[in-house]
């Protein structure tokens, strides 16, 4: 158990390293790291990557922005594997769906209860 | 002495004068080290507002009715209302003038509002146009993080150029009536682009645009940085203002002892605003409380102030185009001792 929490960290935590190196040392957005974190998980994922670092460090490697697109590359390919060609576009949402609802609804619900207030 | 000398700098020889300024910043400007200057520190950024944007704007109009009323003047007596501020249309001024039945004159030079508007309004005040003119700005942190930058909520790190944007107004009364600050001179700014493309990193887009203009400002008025007890910019912040110091010595002025900067006066260290502040409320701030109290009470005889601005805009940087910088300066007399 402590093992396997401590595979979890240490992986989930190398994955952030490599973004927060990114943004100290490019002018790179935040909003550009996660557009990059997610497109590299499909790609590693879509090669065969990324499957193993899942296998070994679990939610270490799929509850970053990697993971997502782990997820979306998982879901197009036994989509595809099920109902043919389509299945690139329904598959990758469809993997998402939990991901993407659970987004939209606690934002919603935080957008109703708080207000943005100026950083201290 | 002549109306104009060079091809930058206005001489007022009728005699433009600095009656009254007033200034209003937000909470952590308040904690700041000029903290006890301001006329007065707003306890929380929206002010019993329900939008950043209108807490700005009461801000502006507040700063304007003190400024007037520390001038002792009423309303009917100033002939126009000069202000911008870094809002798209710079709301902040024209709507914070619909509560004046005063002539408005708005204005956008970025974060060099202040120095722009004092210009504009000396001008007009040695031409004999005017008697009184308000010159107005002002900035608030959280209406220009989310136009310039990101949502608050997204919380992302700033990087260690970055400054913070100071929520705070100042307004000041120019006339042609005696008082004990003079405007004697301002010297016009060319737009000045050396090709920063980072909006984190605003000061060293600004920098050269104050070199050019404060080195204009020395060679047609024949002046030295010694003559001057204080050369103040507006907000280069502390990364900004050692560049400026450096393009200033090339041009052959050494300016290291008299230089200060307003983005780095009003937050200390361990405020964690990183490079200093910014925005058109910084330099507007500290020139119409720590700065004209100075001159006023005769601790400064000569100031220059040369606030700077950064003339990108949200969607330019977002095209990855490079920040055009433009600075103003004028030319403060103090109180005769």
């Amino acid at each position: 158990m402590i093992w396997l929490f401590a595979k979890v960290f240490v992986v989930g935590g190398l994955i952030c390293v490599v973004g927060q190196i990114i943004m100290d040392l490019t002018n790179i957005t935040p909003a550009r790291v996660l557009v990059l974190f997610v497109t590299s998980g499909v790609i590693l994922s879509g090669l065969g990557i990324y499957k193993p670092i899942v296998d070994f460090a679990q939610a270490g490697a799929t509850v970053p922005l990697t993971g997502f697109g782990y997820v979306l590359a998982k879901g197009s390919m036994e989509a595809v594997d099920k109902n043919g060609l389509l299945g690139i576009f329904t598959g990758g949402l469809t993997a998402t769906s939990a991901g993407i609802a659970a987004a939209i609804i606690f934002g919603y619900i935080n957008a109703l209860l708080f207000n943005s207030k100026s950083k201290n | 002495m002549a109306m104009k000398l060079g091809k930058q700098t206005f001489c007022f020889e009728k005699g433009v004068y600095y009656m009254a300024g007033a200034s209003i910043v937000g909470k952590k400007e308040g904690e700041g080290p000029l903290g006890s200057c301001f006329d007065m520190v707003i306890k929380d950024d929206l002010w019993g507002e329900d939008s950043f944007e209108k807490a700005e704007r009461k801000m502006f109009s507040s700063a304007i009715s003190q400024a007037i009323a520390k001038a002792k003047l009423q309303e009917d007596n100033i002939d126009l209302i000069i202000g911008g501020d870094l809002l798209n249309q710079i709301i902040s001024a024209t709507f914070s003038a619909r509560e004046f039945a005063l002539p408005f004159f708005g204005i956008y030079g970025a974060c060099s509002n202040m120095a722009q508007s004092l210009l504009l309004g000396a001008c007009l005040i040695n031409a004999g146009y005017c008697n009184h003119v308000v010159c107005a700005t002002s900035s608030h942190f959280s209406s220009a993080e989310r136009q310039y930058r990101f949502p608050l909520e997204l919380g992302n790190q700033r990087p260690p150029t970055a400054q913070w944007t100071v929520t705070g107004a100042g307004a000041a009364v120019l006339s042609s009536a005696q008082a004990n600050v003079q405007i004697e001179s301002a010297t016009l700014g060319k737009i000045i682009d050396l090709g920063i493309t980072d909006a984190n990193n605003m000061g060293a887009a600004m920098a050269p645009a104050a070199a050019d203009t404060l080195a204009a400002h020395f060679n047609e008025t024949a002046s030295k940085p010694e003559d001057f007890d204080m050369i103040v910019t507006g907000d280069l912040g502390m990364l900004g203002k050692d560049i400026l110091v450096d393009l200033l010595l090339q041009k052959g002025f050494d300016v290291k002892n008299v230089l200060y900067d307003c983005g780095c006066m009003i937050f200390d260290q361990s405020q964690d605003a990183h490079m200093g502040g910014s925005g058109c409320g910084c330099s507007a701030s500290v020139l119409n409380s720590y700065l004209l109290d100075g001159l006023n009470s005769g601790k400064y005889k000569r100031l220059l102030f040369a606030a700077t601005g950064a003339m990108l805009s949200p969607t330019s940087a977002l095209q990855g185009e490079t920040i055009p910088g433009i600075s103003y300066a004028i030319n403060l007399r103090g109180a005769k001792v």
